[in-house]
């Protein structure tokens, strides 16, 4: 099968999964307790029987369920999730407002985890059973077993409260402004408008959430990299390799680590939705402008309409990922392809 | 004629039933040598089995009463009179720590073993009924699992109505049975085919029995590993709702609970916070070790390395 034929197929299969995850958040919509339209709207509002009336024909609750979730799917295309009971304003436009935020911070993670991870698992498969095989699996095991929100914590008074190396919660220094907004990425912001205060401001505020959000995934790529490095190094085409007098590095870079990337970009696909998971109680420790922090107000306030619109967008981020993660298998391991 | 074969048949039975303990017997005594021969899985099981008991005897135990407040002495440092200092009511951290062992450890694993028993029901089904039982449940299961879990499970307790541990136990469990069901069914479509069902299909075993006496008994390793791992998973995620305010509500002592009240007072107590968390790893920590020599002694292809 072509690489296109491959992501027709994958694109179908993303698809069909984005149909149910529209059926399951539309049940999860039905499910709030008490009025409908009182979680729509609220309280005062929905009390009005000509808004009350307007509500229902424009999400269609006067209908029998089928046609509800037709109408529900026609709103979602329009880009309309609702709007928010606290914030009072459409929840596409809450989304447009922190989606950045969170998209910079797991972004920021995720370069501290492959930065960090890769050679972590490198080191820890080439030493196998040796000190920095159990020094790297340790590390792993921590980034893998300690609640990120604890981490958190810590993180903040070690090298906040107790050093004073890098600065407390919040997105800038108290009394800054962010820059004119660009891509809604303060730090890329800054910089494109050449506001440089701002930019080692906004990078010195991700450093500590982006490591403590990143450390579940260092654990996770170290271990996946370990595992199938040394896989790949029990391997004949390595003993060929050997035998043919290559050094052990360039065996090791050169013909193993390519084919132990392969199940690690996998796992990179799993990791972003623990990122997505992660960046939830990070940024509500960190009080970090994200998703994650509007999705627990909304979750604590009781504000289904933004909830249930983060639930599906993040579902549907969390698929696309996982669909560009499977093209870049298929492209690395032709096999993927072909099976 | 007809009573000899039945008294053939019944000797054959017994015969192949003693056989099937004796080797399920030997199983488990392989796998618990080859668990003696790891002590990191021993000292893990250990933490967890030690936590356990401390958390079930802690009425007994000599400590202070978890819920007496004492406003004269709040957010003492640890000391001689409270080891792990007081909260911000006076209440002593240590025993409240003790009681919190006896909520969240629980908890995990009772989530996990009503988790992973649908998920796994769920998963035989559909892998031994196949066509549109097994398209629908697996499509759902797909659907879940595209969700990131914390989020799906702070979606279900605010649609439950809101805080309360019951409820976020009830969301975890939810968002954990899809991993189980995909594990057993790809379990039960290598078994189906196997030539055992054949013989049991062929000599007339109905469906739920080659379901329940054949398919099943012999699927376990991954899913015992997986499940342990779980354990603590669903613990840490317990204590992640409860720390954003959605689980345990006051004046239950869960460890989730107490990291979020003392992060609410500040970093200054930061034994407050500390405490409850450095328990909630070393249950998890103990969990992993356990179930990744649990995966070395099931794997026959890793023991003794």
């Amino acid at each position: 099968m072509g690489i296109w034929a491959y992501a027709g197929r994958r694109l179908l299969q993303s698809i069909l999964v984005l149909f149910l995850v529209s059926i399951a958040t539309f049940a999860l919509a039905h499910a709030v307790p008490g009025d409908p339209i009182e979680a729509i709207l609220g309280e005062r509002s929905a009390g009005n029987p000509e808004i009350r009336a307007a509500a229902e024909r424009k999400y269609g609750l006067d209908q029998p369920v089928p046609l509800q979730y037709v109408y529900y799917m026609r709103n979602l295309f329009q880009g309309d999730l609702g709007e928010s009971l606290s914030t009072r304003r459409p929840v596409m436009e809450d989304l447009q407002q922190f989606v950045p935020g969170t998209m910079e911070l797991a972004l920021a993670a995720m370069v501290f985890a492959l930065v960090v991870g890769v050679p972590l698992g490198i080191i820890g498969a080439i030493y196998q059973g040796r000190w920095p095989d159990s020094l790297a699996r340790f590390i792993a095991l921590i980034g893998t077993s300690v609640p990120v929100f604890w981490l958190g914590l810590l993180a903040l008074y070690v090298f906040f409260y107790r050093l004073h190396w890098l600065p407390g919660p919040g997105r800038l220094d108290t009394g800054m402004k962010p820059v004119d907004r660009i891509t809604g990425m303060v730090t890329v912001d800054a910089i494109l408008r050449g506001n440089w205060d701002v930019a080692k401001s906004s990078i010195e505020h991700i450093i500590l959430p982006a490591v403590v959000l990143g450390s579940f995934a260092l654990g996770i790529v170290a271990r996946m990299l370990r595992s199938s490095l040394l896989a790949a190094l029990g391997e004949d085409y390595v003993r060929t390799a050997r035998a043919k007098g290559l050094s052990e590095r360039s065996v090791v870079n050169g013909h193993a680590i390519r084919n132990a990337m392969i199940p690690t970009v996998t796992v990179l696909g799993l990791t972003f939705a623990g990122l997505l998971a992660g960046a939830v109680l990070t940024e509500t420790i960190f009080s970090w402008p994200g998703i994650g922090r509007y999705s627990v107000q909304a979750a604590l306030k009781l504000d289904y309409p933004a909830l249930l619109g983060v639930t599906l967008f993040v579902a549907t981020a969390y698929i696309f990922v996982n669909f560009c993660v499977d093209l870049v298998y298929g492209l690395l391991d032709p096999r993927i392809r072909l099976s | 004629m007809a009573s000899t074969m039945s008294t053939t048949a019944t000797t054959a039975q017994l015969g192949s039933a003693l056989t099937e303990t004796r080797q399920h017997r030997s199983q488990l005594s392989s796998i618990w040598r080859a668990l003696r021969q790891r002590p990191n899985a021993l000292a893990g099981i250990s933490i967890v089995l030690a936590w356990l008991l401390v958390g079930l005897l802690a009425p007994i135990l000599p400590l202070a009463n978890p819920d007496a407040q004492d406003l004269a002495n709040r957010l003492l440092p640890p000391g001689p009179q409270h080891w792990l200092g007081t909260d911000e009511l006076g209440r002593d951290i240590f025993s409240r720590l003790i009681w919190g062992a006896r909520v969240s450890v629980p908890a995990g694993i009772a989530v996990i073993i009503v988790t992973g028993t649908v998920g796994c029901l769920l998963g035989a089904l559909a892998g031994y009924m196949g066509g549109a039982v097994d398209a629908v449940l697996m499509r759902t299961a797909d659907a879940i699992l595209s969700f990131p879990s914390i989020i799906l499970a702070m979606t279900i307790t605010a649609v439950r109505g809101g805080p309360g541990l019951g409820n976020a136990l009830i969301a975890v469990g939810f968002v954990l049975w899809p991993e189980y069901a995909r594990l057993m069914r790809s379990q039960v479509l290598s078994l189906r085919e196997s030539e055992f069902v054949t013989a049991a299909q062929s000599v007339g075993a109905g469906q739920k029995r080659v379901l329940f006496r054949h398919i099943l008994p012999s699927t376990d390793a991954p899913i015992i590993v997986k499940a342990t791992l779980d354990v603590g998973a669903a613990i840490v995620l317990t204590a992640g709702l409860s720390f954003i305010g959605l689980g345990a509500v006051p004046p239950t002592a869960e460890w989730g609970a107490m990291i979020k009240q003392g992060a609410d007072k500040g970093l200054q107590y930061w034994w407050y916070a500390l405490v409850p968390g450095v328990a909630i790893m070393s249950v998890v920590m103990g969990l992993n070790f356990f179930g990744d020599g649990l995966r070395d002694a099931l794997d026959p292809r890793r023991r003794g390395r």
